[in-house]
């Protein structure tokens, strides 16, 4: 009996220890662990897979260069399947592993409101680069969002901005229709504070048409629209909805020149399928697009891709989501580097140092050109209280069978009507939540 | 009046390949009494065969004829489907034979994930195109009537015309084949059916082999509209409050109640749907239908089920 019994403890203190073990080599993590959540399957796999692989492979990149300042990068993947519950699940699990996460970058508007309270209490940062909450770009209220080269206002007010350019002016925005078809989602719905503003400030009419989840069926939708033929369609889809959209188009009739989409509706998945039915559509690009010969892409490929260790196909490399995965990778890393300039070059950042490092970045073009970018992206300058640290957009449009850049200009977002309805906006949580802003004094420390 | 007539035929056409998707779940639960859950996941899977076969087949055989490619490859998909029937049969439900309808329907849930899983790692989770020459630009007509003229869309309405032919040859199949009957009695009581020498295993393959076939065709023409991706699973679930509405075990039923459906969702959306934001279409349908199960159970053409107690 009394050996069972000591054989039973010693089960229970091997086990006990064992369970430590990971806690113990943690506070002493040696890599900085970088959790990727992810989705490869489900309704917006095709979109979701080439985010991941570029995300990735720019991690494989990293450490093939040798790491951050010697630094390796470990990484873990996590499937959301673009479910919240999902997301936030993947977030729970892997928040503490491996030292404690650098950073969260969810891939879903969904999934960034329901991380934006837990962040602050675990001390992770979450960059939604193109996405998220418009009004997380005050840092002095959403002190870890990121939402990094723009948000859905930023993108709402560049179309309008390139419609009245089309027009010849804002003045002849006056009395014209302009359609929102959008995924009925906290994604498809940031626009519209932007779009009713800018049509009380021009003299436009917005009409509002959510398409549900996934977005498969949209044959009333585009019957409303050929009823009230709007002067453009602004398309804020994902996945399967941009495509089903631009059939839909295709099939009532309505020029794709009159179309407009968010970058997020600006991909190869978007119109490969539907090639010349949707020549002429245009999207906006979150400053990049297609990059096949990008220094960043050749190195993928010569240093990764060619070594055998390449995440997806090598054709996808250099693709719209791939690269948009790819910048939001690098912004992730250099947020950790910018960190160890102040914390300690050749540590192991912890996510509120992250934040800080985020929180001064300072990419200017001779660094994204060294760094194989150029040409890729305009430099990135945040502060404590500018989450964003980049308006630029450019436009796309396919002709039929590949992106191209139509016109050679940038926009960039109207800083002074966007940051009033941004400190408004955020005002508002503040209060909701009972959030006392930081002010720049507090953001020196 | 122009633009009602357009939605309504617009949802005609729609509820018309509702039909087709529902007649999946018909099949299967005349002949076997199983609620199949699987059957969205059966109309990606033939579709991605399908898809990938046509992709593949001119690099192989050096073929130059996409007419011959797609021939091909629906065989050969149409082939597979058969190899899943009778794995299913074999592998799931065999050793269920006199279960209740729940563990059935908890084991279709089973196959669907299967099938998925299955099917996305043969051959990709990526969209692919299925080019069977349908017309995609609009036709209007009656111009003089109304103004700007009829939208008719000739993709839809070609596809509507396979889907009315397939269930026509579904129904006779079910009301004039020995094979037919023989697949209506297994649905009634597998023990019956099996004491006068019907063949229930050899009964299930075939059922299930058509209900593949069914939804190989729905997959060809709902890939050829949308291509060919994981959100295929999500368009079969169109043919739920089908068949709640027009009853799981009549096969016109699922024709009149896909145009109700088809009907319904879009005259809603269009004319409902502006008062109370919009996107109402997906959820409409299933409120009909739960109004059509307080009143009539069965729905509109099922069998009235009396259970003795």
């Amino acid at each position: 009996m009394n050996i069972r019994k000591l054989a039973l403890s010693a089960s229970l203190c091997t086990l006990a220890l064992t369970s430590l073990a990971p806690t113990q080599a943690s506070a002493a993590a040696k890599d900085q662990y970088f959790p990727v959540l992810v989705y490869r399957t489900g309704a917006y796999a095709a979109n979701g897979a080439p985010w991941a692989n570029g995300y990735i492979d720019y991690l494989k990149l990293v450490n093939a260069r040798g790491g951050i300042n010697g630094v390796k990068i470990i990484f873990e993947e996590c499937e959301t399947g673009y479910a919240t519950d999902r997301g936030v699940e993947c977030y729970e699990r892997l928040k503490g592993k491996n030292g404690g996460a650098t950073v969260f970058q969810p891939l879903s508007t969904g999934v960034t409101f329901a991380l934006t309270e837990k962040a602050p209490v675990d001390k992770i940062p979450l960059i939604t680069a193109g996405y998220g909450r418009s009004e997380s770009q005050n840092g002095a209220v959403f002190t870890w969002n990121f939402p990094l080269l723009g948000t859905y206002w930023v993108g709402a007010d560049v179309a309008i901005q390139y419609f009245a350019k089309k027009l010849g002016g804002v003045a002849n925005l006056k009395g014209k229709k302009i359609a929102l078809v959008y995924h009925d989602s906290p994604y498809g719905k940031e626009p519209i504070p932007v779009l009713e503003e800018l049509g009380k400030k021009y003299g436009f009419d917005v009409q509002l048409l959510p398409v549900a989840h996934p977005g498969v069926e949209q044959k009333a939708t585009w019957l409303q629209i050929r009823q009230h033929r709007p002067d453009y369609v602004l398309l804020w889809g994902w996945g399967v909805m941009n495509s089903t959209a631009l059939r839909e188009a295709q099939s009532t009739g309505y020029p794709r020149d009159k179309m407009m989409g968010i970058w997020w509706a600006g991909a190869e998945p978007d119109v490969k399928d539907v090639a010349e039915g949707a020549k002429g559509y245009s999207a906006l690009a979150l400053q990049h697009g297609a990059e096949p010969d990008a220094k960043v892409v050749k190195d993928i490929l010569s240093m990764v891709y060619a070594k055998g260790q390449g995440t997806g196909s090598k054709e996808e490399v250099g693709q719209v989501l791939y690269m948009r995965g790819l910048l939001s990778s690098m912004l992730g890393v250099e947020g950790v580097r910018k960190a160890q300039e102040r914390f300690g070059k050749g540590k192991v950042m912890t996510g509120e140092q992250v934040r800080w490092g985020l929180e001064n970045l300072n990419l200017d073009q001779k660094t994204l050109d060294a760094m194989g970018f150029a040409g890729v992206m305009r430099p990135v300058q945040t502060s404590c209280l500018d989450h964003m640290g980049s308006s630029w957009v450019r436009i796309e449009t396919w002709n039929g069978n590949k992106w191209e850049f139509s016109t050679p200009d940038w926009y960039q977002a109207d800083e002074k009507f966007l940051r009033p309805m941004v400190m408004l906006a955020s005002g508002k949580y503040a209060e909701e939540k009972k959030l006392k802003p930081r002010t720049p004094e507090e953001c020196k420390l | 009046m122009g633009f009602f007539l357009e939605t309504l035929i617009g949802g005609l056409m729609a509820g018309m390949l509702y039909s087709l998707v529902a007649l999946g779940f018909v099949l299967i639960y005349k002949a076997s009494g199983v609620f199949n859950f699987a059957q969205g996941s059966m109309v990606l899977f033939a579709a991605l065969a399908m898809a990938r076969f046509a992709e593949w087949l001119p690099h192989w055989l050096g073929l130059d004829s996409l007419w011959l490619a797609n021939t091909i490859a629906f065989v050969i998909a149409g082939a597979l489907m058969f190899v899943v029937a009778w794995l299913i049969e074999r592998l799931v439900l065999r050793y269920l034979v006199n279960q209740e309808g729940a563990t059935l329907l908890m084991a279709t849930l089973g196959i669907a994930y299967v099938l998925e899983g299955i099917g996305t790692s043969l051959f990709g989770n990526n969209i692919y195109s299925i080019d069977v020459g349908m017309p995609k630009e609009p036709v209007f007509i009656l111009d003089g009537l109304f103004e700007g003229g009829l939208l008719i869309n000739k993709e839809d309405f070609i596809a509507a015309l396979i889907a009315a032919l397939l269930v026509g040859l579904l129904a006779l199949f079910f009301q004039k084949t020995t094979t037919g009957r023989a697949l209506r009695a297994v649905a009634d009581d597998h023990q019956a059916a099996q004491s006068i020498g019907i063949p229930l295993n050899r009964i299930w393959v075939i059922i299930w082999f058509v209900a593949g076939l069914v939804a190989l065709v729905a997959g060809v023409i709902w890939g050829s509209k949308l291509g060919v991706q994981f959100s295929l699973v999500t368009v079969a679930l169109r043919g739920l409050p089908v068949v709640i509405l027009g009853g799981l075990t009549s096969i016109p039923g699922a024709i009149i109640g896909g145009l109700i459906i088809g009907v319904g969702e879009k005259l809603s959306e269009v004319y409902l749907g502006p008062m109370i934001g919009g996107g109402i279409e997906i959820w409409f349908a299933y409120q009909l239908a739960l109004v059509f199960l307080l009143f009539r159970p069965q729905g509109l053409f099922g069998e009235k089920i009396i259970d003795r107690v």
